[in-house]
């Protein structure tokens, strides 16, 4: 491991521990945070980064990811009925933006290929920044949110199209064409090129079948075998694998890396494993996100804004301004609210990461001289350091103005997993519980790691996931945030217990009710303050003494209050015990032995004078003289 | 025309019980008589209110039989009537399934007959203390016939004990019968 290597990684750590929580603390972000660590680090500041392009190259990994997990939270009912705003106002948006900014290159005089070029390069946004910071907000499930990501969804889409018509128009523009060079990041450049076309539409169109197939029917059993194996960093393993197989299979056949593992996803939502999945991916995603954002910061030549302050002013704010207007007027032409349609048009208004590689790929086409896109790519990027800075003035100024307006927010159409009740562990106890829920019509969101459980469950029909619930990432990702209970019947003590800490500690407002396993067990909930607990056996084990009583010749009824009474002793001998047994052992033990004896004779003393003695007695007198 | 009779009896702590015992064993096996021990079916007091249900429509008259708790019956067969003499199936609107059925309570006391009169320490007659009873076969459609009572329960020596449970046998045999 090289020193510079060691060097740079502390640089853009430490950049990130810097900025991150401070710019999050101040209300902006963390988006806005690494970008200005990124500014801050790059050449035009401190200039203690190299190469940032190559970092960029990594770090778009991380836009690749969050579409897998974006994709994850999606079922695939919940994608067909967005096809709606996808094709609509996702098609509607590149269409008329692209038509605002080349009219505007026209007027500057830029030649017909070339405004189009730039036209169709700025009516793409920035994934990256949308998603991140919708999701901050917690607003991806509005109407609003959704109607961002279908417009992202469709951009994505839309890029395969705009690669392959980019060559036809450099040869309008008599450019010299220079084929294709500069699309490795999101792969135009195509193992297929030599096809004919017909041949490369086939190939592509199998290749996403192909990941459909794959992933709906064969992954499950990886998954499952892997698991079986109990290596908790296989699974994350298998996890990166599926990633990066998809994406790069997608840039094979010369589609959007993030459009592939985004399909992965969504087909993947449909799994038991789909929580593991999103908890493993989920810190990759975030530290590559992060590191994208950065680069883009670093990347920002301040040197040229400095140069040219008007120029670039002047193009920020007519990109900015062109974009916001068309998707105001798209939000309020396809009927979003006013509300709605200014989170649309403030979040979607800036260039996004596909715009570097258009405009470089522009540029190596002849299309685009270096003094259209150097100050485009500038502009861009200052756009994108405004996209955050727009949205808190959606915050602050202009929601709270339609927040008195629309009595109630709108609902989430997203299906999240707003299950009230958490339930760990659906083993030979677990399931009861699962099951008395379920047919009282409660939502249980179940998380189990035993795969094989899992998998049966999963054929009767029964909504189960694999995962380690002792992970608070994971039981974040099953909804912990906002379910109300949380059921904890895993048959290992020490597990137990490490849950229950861990949800005590980092989900404060969920209700645990547990399963003690045994004695000891029972008294370490106590400790912790659990009293909703039963222990496993005492039940049945109840149950069955009922049943000999039964045959020893007690009426039915006689032998359940016996039970009964037994089970109230019982209960409150524990909860007594408890307060010695972490204590000195020797009165623990003491104590353990008296109240056995006690537990004898208090039983045979209640047997002795059992009220049921004096229902005889009922009825045989008067009311006494007072 | 033979009538088919329906016992739901019900003693939570039969074991102490002598006179309940003899009762019981008493109308054992009779012909057109079903026994019904309710203690014994819900032990937990969760009546299956499906199968009685049924039980009363398969049969002409009803015998609760049960000590006289508390100027009462025992939990579980207040529990029962909580349950299984339903809205729109023993009463209101489409209720009319048990219609012309008989309805007899068989009672054991305590305390003596003197003690069920006006000036005696349960200050009410049988009659008056038993409305409850009578006022649900009413408004169920179904006739409540004159109460079969064993006061004194405890004072009983053994000849009396099995003369009241004849006489029992001859009350329920007499039901059968139409009568």
């Amino acid at each position: 491991m090289s020193q510079d290597f060691l060097f740079q990684a502390v640089i853009y750590l430490l950049a990130a521990v810097v900025a991150v929580p401070v710019a999050k603390r101040a209300g902006l972000g963390s988006v806005l945070g690494y970008l200005l660590a990124g500014v801050v680090i790059g050449p035009s500041v401190l200039n203690l980064v190299g190469q940032v392009e190559d970092v960029q190259h990594v770090a778009e990994f991380g836009v690749v990811m969050m579409l897998f997990v974006v994709g994850l939270e999606l079922r695939p009912s919940l994608l067909w009925r967005l096809r709606g705003p996808i094709l609509g106002t996702g098609s509607a948006q590149v269409v008329f933006t692209a038509a605002g900014v080349t009219g505007l290159g026209l007027l500057c005089g830029l030649a017909w290929p070339v405004a189009l070029t730039v036209g169709l390069t700025l009516a793409m946004s920035s994934t990256a920044i949308v998603i991140q910071s919708l999701a901050e907000r917690g607003v991806l499930n509005t109407r609003g949110g959704q109607a961002c990501f279908s417009v992202l969804l469709f951009q994505d889409i839309a890029v395969i199209p705009i690669l392959a018509v980019l060559p036809w128009l450099a040869e309008i523009n008599g450019g010299s064409a220079g084929h294709g060079g500069g699309a490795e990041a999101h792969g135009h450049e195509s193992a297929l090129a030599h096809l004919p076309p017909w041949a490369q539409t086939l190939s592509t169109i199998g290749a996403v079948v192909a990941v459909v197939i794959v992933t709906h029917y064969f992954l499950r059993y990886v998954f499952r075998y892997v698991a079986a194996s109990k290596l908790r960093e296989m699974f994350t393993v298998v996890a990166l694998l599926v990633v990066a197989g998809v994406a790069w299979l997608m840039h094979l056949v010369g589609l959007s890396a993030a459009l592939g593992t985004f399909i992965a996803g969504v087909v993947l939502a449909e799994s038991e494993y789909r929580h593991q999945l999103e908890a493993d991916v989920e810190p990759f995603k975030g530290l590559l996100l992060g590191l994208f954002f950065i680069a883009v910061g670093a990347g920002l030549n301040l040197g040229l804004v400095a140069a040219q302050p008007g120029l670039i002013a002047s193009l920020v704010i007519g990109l900015v301004g062109v974009k916001f207007l068309v998707l105001l007027l798209l939000g309020l032409g396809f009927r979003l609210g006013a509300g709605s349609s200014l989170l649309f048009a403030c979040a979607l208004a800036q260039g996004g990461e596909f715009c570097f590689v258009l405009l470089g790929m522009g540029g190596q086409l002849g299309l685009l001289t270096p003094d259209v896109s150097a100050p485009l790519s500038a502009a861009v990027a200052l756009s994108m350091t405004l996209t955050p800075l727009l949205l808190i003035v959606n915050d602050r100024l202009i929601q709270p103005r339609f927040a008195k307006l629309t009595p109630k927010r709108e609902a989430d159409a997203v299906e999240s997993h707003d299950n009230p009740i958490i339930l760990a562990g659906f083993g030979r106890f677990g399931h009861i519980v699962g099951r008395l829920l379920q047919a009282n019509g409660f939502g249980v969101t179940v998380l189990d790691n035993d795969p094989d459980q899992v998998e049966m469950l999963g054929r009767f029909g029964l909504r189960s996931f694999y995962g380690d619930a002792s992970r608070a990432d994971l039981l974040a990702a099953a909804g912990a945030e906002k379910a109300r209970l949380f059921v904890c019947a895993v048959d290992d003590e020490a597990k137990s217990l490490e849950i229950v800490d861990l949800v005590q500690h980092e989900f404060p407002h969920l209700r645990i009710l547990a399963r003690a396993v045994n004695r000891n067990h029972a008294y370490e909930l106590i400790k912790r303050g659990v009293s909703d607990f039963r222990r496993d056996t005492l039940g049945s084990a109840l149950d069955l003494g009922t049943d000999v009583l039964r045959a020893m010749g007690f009426r039915a009824h006689r032998a359940v209050r016996a039970t009964e009474l037994f089970r109230c002793y019982e209960e409150e001998s524990v909860r007594e015990l408890a307060e010695h047994a972490s204590g000195d052992q020797a009165t623990y033990i003491s104590m353990a032995r008296q109240h056995l004896e006690n537990l004898e004779s208090v039983f045979r003393q209640d047997l002795k004078r059992h009220h049921l003695d004096t229902e005889d007695a009922w009825d045989t007198a008067g009311p006494k003289e007072t | 025309m033979a009538s088919r009779v329906l016992i739901l009896f019900a003693h939570p702590a039969l074991h102490r019980s002598r006179i309940n015992a003899a009762l019981m064993e008493a109308v054992q096996g009779m012909e057109g008589v079903t026994f019904r021990d309710l203690y014994e079916e819900y032990p937990t007091l969760h009546v299956d209110v499906e199968t009685e249900q049924e039980l009363l429509l398969e049969h002409d008259v009803i015998v609760w039989q049960h000590p006289f708790y508390w100027y009462s019956a025992p939990a579980l067969l207040k529990e029962w009537q909580d349950v299984v003499l339903e809205y729109g199936f023993a009463y209101g609107e489409g209720g009319t399934r048990l219609v012309g059925k008989r309805v007899l309570s068989a009672l054991t006391t305590g305390g003596p007959e003197e003690a069920y009169q006006k000036t005696g320490y349960n200050r009410f007659t049988m009659r008056e203390l038993l409305a409850p009873f009578a006022q649900t076969s009413f408004l169920c459609g179904m006739e409540y016939l004159e109460p079969f009572i064993i006061h004194g329960v405890r004072g009983l020596t053994a000849e009396q004990v099995q003369e009241w449970a004849q006489r029992y046998r001859a009350r329920i045999a007499a039901l059968v019968a139409g009568d």
